[in-house]
């Protein structure tokens, strides 16, 4: 028995840094660093543990699409133990949607084989958390989604979903889609021997003729949405400070008190 | 007028406030028609109808329970055909989100998340979006097929507007793909009797300086003497000291209540993009320079251990 994991990740700008719109008003991309979504590195060390914990042969591919600097993300999961890499790079898939990143992943995941997609519950840039479901629904596969903890064993995923209202035990059969969140487990470092090692895997690259997909179908052009304006949400007005000598609280309930809160 | 479909977020027939709040937008761009699915959804027809919605298109099967989000997919899909609306809304829960993905995709339409506002256009209806932690807003719309848009709790206030709220049942098939994840079991949560935390008027958070799970129990007092729901950074629940389920920040909960109270919390930007659109916040931190006070509008410097009882006795000695 073998088992393929495909891992998608996602290449993002750095959220400490000062993101901003570009004049098209898609992310711009060239004044902040970018680097692999942190909710992505969870995804890889499922696929990691459920390959460490499997008497099967697992190979885990990790599957980006981005521009060229995304291959920084790749080289991150790879260092952290993935087998091999997929970069989708066209200059067609500037300004694509989260409906058009599903399609060229579904189309990915297909041209490369797999058993079982694991995915980050969300971007750390859009965090819309819509692709995975997108996913599923595309390859025509169950989802099995928002884990905070995965297993798999005789061809059969399972996982719990902590939701609002109540925990859920889900089950399906492979193949399928799963989406972990930040409470499955701390990611691992990559070692300093994963690091040397990553150097040598291979990193496949595909553009959109690969996947059979035309430029109409992604990217500003292909999109579904149209964002029709972006503006700076103004600064705060400086807000009143105080310093406690014992009358901090008294004096908090007296703006509470000022605002209606009490 | 044209009608827009609204999804019922309801636990047996108990309608969930960002639903009501759905149906006061959806007043905005045409008649609202709510679908309410699984055991008590024809029991929500009642309030559903004091807030605007002319019909409640509902369906019982013991698929909703039993399976992950597909047969609701299945469902909504069945209502975008009877009625063809101008737009479906959907609450952005976790399950809204992925319920309104797998329908735009069927139905060839664009989708739009975590809207916080939303108006007619001559184009459609235009979302607000607050994105980047909450340091841009946004103005979309959907430019191909039906729009699907999930909207955030608390991004309008609930206005009545009687209306029919006539119960009509809805034929549903459910698709080859309804029953592929089994629900094989569920908890639910314990009810603390403290409001749901997305959907609190008053949020009142604690972070690393609570400095252990023994003293939430301060923090609990501060948010029972308003009427607040609990949340907690990243870093408390981390440590263990609070569950994940009441995460404010980027990997947890985003919430937008009108008073926001953070105690001991730095304000990291990932903590920043779950409450920034809050629309007073206040906090306690002994540290000056914490950078939560860049957004406050009211800052205590000072040791929570101090402030926070002494707040919370005094709010409760003006409520006698």
């Amino acid at each position: 028995m073998s088992l393929r994991i495909v891992v998608t990740v996602k290449y993002v700008p750095d959220a400490t840094g000062d993101r901003h719109f570009a004049d098209d008003l898609t992310v711009d991309r060239d004044d902040v660093d970018g680097l692999l979504s942190e909710l992505d590195e969870y995804a890889v060390e499922q696929a990691l543990q459920i390959s460490e914990n499997s008497d099967d042969d697992v190979e885990v591919t990790v599957l980006i699409v981005g521009p060229e600097d995304a291959k920084d993300a790749l080289r991150k999961a790879l260092s952290m133990g993935a087998d091999k890499a997929v970069h989708v790079e066209d200059d067609d898939l500037h300004g694509t949607d989260a409906l058009g990143t599903s399609l060229v992943l579904a189309k990915a995941i297909e041209k490369a084989g797999y058993d079982l997609v694991i995915s980050g519950m969300a971007s750390t840039d859009g965090t819309m958390g819509v692709v995975p479901a997108l996913l599923a629904e595309r390859l025509g596969v169950p989802q099995v989604t928002l884990l905070s903890e995965v297993s798999v064993e005789d061809g059969t995923v399972r996982g719990r979903r902590d939701g609002d209202a109540a925990s859920e035990q889900l089950e399906a059969s492979l193949p399928a889609v799963v989406s972990v969140t930040d409470q499955s487990g701390e990611a691992r470092y990559p070692s300093f021997k994963g690091i040397m090692a990553a150097k040598k895997k291979p990193v496949q690259a595909w553009d959109l003729s690969d996947l059979d997909l035309e430029a109409g179908q992604v990217g500003l052009e292909g999109a579904y949405t149209v964002v029709d304006s972006a503006t700076e949400r103004p600064a705060r007005t400086a807000g009143t400070i105080v310093k406690d000598e014992g009358e901090g609280g008294k004096q908090l309930a007296e703006f509470l008190a000022s605002q209606k809160f009490i | 007028m044209a009608e827009v479909l609204v999804y019922v977020d309801h636990v047996d027939g108990a309608v969930r406030k960002p639903t009501l709040e759905l149906l006061t937008l959806a007043r905005r761009i045409g008649e609202p028609v709510a679908v309410a699915l699984g055991a008590g959804g024809a029991d929500t027809a009642a309030v559903l109808g004091e807030h605007g919605a002319v019909k409640v298109l509902t369906h019982d099967a013991s698929e909703y329970a039993d399976y992950l989000v597909v047969p609701k997919v299945d469902a909504l899909q069945a209502a975008v055909a009877e009625v063809s609306p101008a737009a479906v809304l959907v609450p952005s829960s976790a399950e809204g989100k992925e319920i309104a993905a797998r329908l735009a995709l069927r139905i060839g339409s664009g989708i739009i998340t975590d809207a916080v506002d939303l108006e007619a256009g001559d184009a459609g209806p235009v979302a607000t979006q607050s994105v980047f932690a909450a340091s841009f807003t946004t103005k979309s719309r959907i430019s191909k097929g039906t729009p699907v848009i999930t909207v955030k709790p608390n991004s309008a206030a609930v206005e009545a507007a009687p209306a029919a709220g006539a119960v009509e049942a809805l034929s549903v098939t459910f698709s080859a793909q309804a029953t592929g994840t089994k629900v094989t079991g569920r908890t639910p949560r314990e009810s603390t009797g403290r409001p749901e935390l997305t959907e609190a008027a008053i949020v009142v958070s604690g972070g690393r300086g609570v400095n252990g799970s023994e003293n939430f129990a301060i923090i609990e007092a501060l948010a029972d003497s308003l009427g607040a729901a609990v949340g907690a950074s990243r870093a408390a629940v981390d440590a263990g000291w609070y569950p994940h389920t009441n995460q404010v920040g980027q990997t947890g909960k985003s919430v937008s209540p009108q008073l926001y109270i953070a105690n001991g919390i730095s304000g990291a930007i990932q903590h920043r993009a779950g409450m920034q659109t809050s629309k007073t916040i206040v906090a306690v931190n002994k540290d000056a320079e914490a950078p939560i006070f860049d957004l406050v509008d009211y800052g205590v410097v000072g040791d929570l251990f101090d402030v926070v009882p002494a707040l919370t006795e005094e709010i409760n000695t003006r409520k006698g």
